[in-house]
């Protein structure tokens, strides 16, 4: 199984590290590659090595600036040449209480200093924020600061004002605050991983006196993991489906063998309290936009039997696809993937029967699976392994469930019509495709970051990339779209972006969900953009297909467009061009409007 | 455990740590004969002995150990 998913050995992945890089790079998979400047209060080599492990682990390579040591603040406020020509994409600041300066244990001290101290402590941090924000327009992330291992007046130091805990977790406050104002600011939170793995061990001065490290060796792979799992999230990385075995998974017993009245779940045992506690934790994942589907071996009217129990917590409905049968897991689960177009690295696998998982991974190494063990226990394994770890949230995720239950309704139609265009036009399709705009742009960073399969050039931006080409309107036609139809609101569907070069277009980025595959929604969208291209007084277009290994179901996207082949070199990646003097527009299945549907 | 069998368990640990797999080493062995062994791996180095013997340097010692053979006087006077 994955030696980077939780519990992982980490005295096995701190001595190994060398030869854990070597062998992660060996892998043959297309890595997404960014630029980390790391900017620390206290020493970070460790921290780095092992962080390159885990975003290794996840197709990401990155590159790192590391402040000189104790630098983090000079780093930020003053100009620094080699930072900027280091062009981070992300900027990580490790400082922890060892950083804190301005705060005094003296009962003496009024209550206006000691507001005053907390204050000029905070704005430390705040100023140096701006500062970087101006100058890199990069995300950051700022760790908070863990609790002390010693408390001098002892429990008094939490709600004393004078206490030096009370202190930490006002400042945490403040750190809290600017996080939720500000789109790209992310807390690592050390105050809660420190607190999980037991502050005493964690605080470990030995290694504060020696090395200059803020935290034990042993918690670094815990540590570099949290952080990797932020940055996993940014980069769209985030794990979009939980397929969930049944029997002894989400309630106890076997419903085939012990029928209906013996399987354990509800509030009668201590058992079948765990299994109600454990269905509501995944429950909860749907309002995070987190799909659910069964993969059971089971015959079909068992499965839905053992669902048709009044005590549980997850009904029949809550799940998007139920695959009951005794073919092979890995199987199923390709099926589930291929019918409501999501790839297998987006699904989570949860199975209490080592061999099963075993069988699904062998077959699909891309697909995460945590080793559940006991029932008590499932929640805190799954948990810790940050699959879904929410860094944006968008109004999509709220309603994406409904979205992909339409999807699987849709599907149904589909075999009643013979005629493929009668059935799109069925569907009562409307669009609305317009340039970027500001309420937009966080889900038009959120689909660009996380679509693989259709799209042509696989660029990644952040928020603040988008906001930046959105205002050059000079250089840059950004266009967005969204769909609808008779079953629901699948909201922004496809972004394109296209770089003007006197009269010549160049489509950097041309993406769309998958969601809405052969909707003809691509057509909509490219007669949108020659429309806007021709008053621009524009009279080529070029298109790019870069190669992945995922997005081979647009390789001849341009083609299909009516696009000119002129290059295409050994690895497949090819240019394209199209004279837009004599472009018809090609969609005909959907209602084009102007302003919001 | 004798003094070699601490020093094969000791080579194994340093193979791991270089990530190098010819390594020998003596009482006199010192990181100048080893190309990885600077201050960071050091670090890496005495924890995973530390792991490896179950048991925990003081500071001063490791701050004082000139060469392998210490470490291992260090390690035969805790197990």
């Amino acid at each position: 199984m994955n030696i980077f998913s939780y519990p992982f050995d980490s005295d096995y992945i701190l001595k190994k590290k060398k030869r854990l890089k070597k062998t992660l790079l060996s892998n043959e998979v297309s890595r997404t590659k960014i630029n980390i400047a790391v900017l620390g209060g206290s020493t970070t080599d460790d921290i780095i090595a092992v962080l390159e492990l885990f975003l290794l682990n996840y197709e990401i390579e990155p590159y790192f600036y590391k402040s000189e040591y104790n630098q983090f603040w000079n780093d930020s406020i003053f100009h620094n040449q080699d930072l900027v020509n280091f062009n981070p994409d992300i900027i990580f600041i490790h400082t922890t209480s060892r950083n804190i300066t301005e705060y005094i244990f003296d009962l003496s001290l009024s209550e206006e200093t000691l507001e005053k101290n907390l204050k000029s402590q905070y704005l430390y941090f705040e100023e140096m924020w701006i500062s970087l924000f101006e100058k890199y327009k990069c995300p950051i992330i700022q760790n908070n600061f863990e609790l002390p291992f010693y408390r001098l007046m002892g429990n008094r130091d939490a709600s004393s004002p004078h206490g030096k805990l009370n202190f930490i977790t006002k400042l945490n406050q403040k750190f809290y605050d600017f996080a939720e104002k500000n789109d790209n600011f992310y807390i690592n939170d050390i105050n809660y991983l420190s607190s999980v793995y037991g502050i005493s061990k964690w605080a470990d001065p030995l290694y504060w006196y020696m090395y200059k490290y803020a935290l034990s060796i042993d918690a670094i792979p815990e540590f570099s993991f949290n952080l990797a799992n932020i940055v996993k999230s940014i980069y769209g990385k985030n794990k979009k489906m939980m397929v969930l075995d049944l029997d002894n998974t989400l309630w106890g017993g076997v419903i085939g063998d012990d029928g209906k009245e013996h399987i354990e779940i509800g509030n009668e045992t201590p058992v079948s309290q765990a299994y109600s506690e454990f269905q509501s934790y995944i429950k909860a994942h749907k309002n995070l936009g987190i799909l659910l589907s069964v993969c059971s071996k089971n015959d079909m009217s068992n499965a839905l039997d053992g669902l048709s129990h009044p005590d549980n917590i997850l009904k029949e409905d809550d799940f998007i696809k139920i695959k009951a049968n005794w073919e092979n897991k890995d199987i199923n689960i390709a099926e589930i993937c291929s019918e409501i177009n999501l790839t297998s690295s987006s699904v989570v696998f949860i199975d209490d029967n080592p061999a099963e998982r075993e069988i699904v991974y062998s077959q699909n190494n891309f697909i995460s699976i945590p080793c559940i063990e006991n029932v008590e226990s499932y929640i805190e394994t799954i948990d810790r392994n940050g699959y879904f770890e929410l860094t944006t949230f968008s109004k999509d995720d709220l309603t994406r469930n409904d979205m992909y239950r339409a999807n699987a309704e849709r599907e149904n139609l589909n075999k009643k019509f013979a005629n493929y265009n009668d059935y799109l036009l069925s569907l009562n399709m409307k669009a609305t495709i317009k340039n970027f705009d500001k309420i937009s742009i966080s889900r038009i960073a959120q689909l660009t970051n996380k679509s693989n399969q259709f799209n042509l050039t696989t660029k990644r931006y952040t928020e603040s990339d988008m906001s930046i080409i959105m205002n050059d309107t000079e250089n840059y036609i950004t266009i967005y779209g969204k769909l609808s139809d008779k079953f629901g609101d699948n909201g922004i569907v496809s972004v394109v972006v296209g770089n003007k070069l006197n009269d010549e277009l160049h489509i950097d980025l041309w993406l769309m969900s998958c969601r809405v595959l052969k909707r003809d929604m691509e057509f909509a969208m490219l007669d949108k953009l020659v429309s806007i291209a021709r008053s621009l007084n524009i009279s080529c277009i070029f298109g790019y297909y870069l190669r992945t290994s995922k997005n081979n179901m647009v390789h001849d996207l341009y083609e299909k467009f009516g696009f000119d082949l002129i290059n295409k070199d050994e690895k497949e990646n090819s240019s394209w061009k199209l004279d837009i003097k004599s472009y018809e527009n090609k969609n005909n299945v959907i209602q084009v409007l102007e302003e919001d549907y | 455990m004798t003094r070699e069998d601490i020093f094969d368990r000791l080579t194994e640990v340093f193979i791991d740590v270089f990530d190098e797999d010819d390594i020998t080493l003596s009482d006199n062995t010192t990181a100048d004969d080893i190309d990885e062994w600077d201050s960071l791996e050091h670090i890496t180095l005495i924890t995973a002995v530390e792991k490896e013997f179950k048991i925990r340097f003081k500071m001063s010692e490791v701050s004082s150990m000139k060469n392998v053979g210490e470490m291992v006087d260090i390690i035969e006077s805790r197990i």
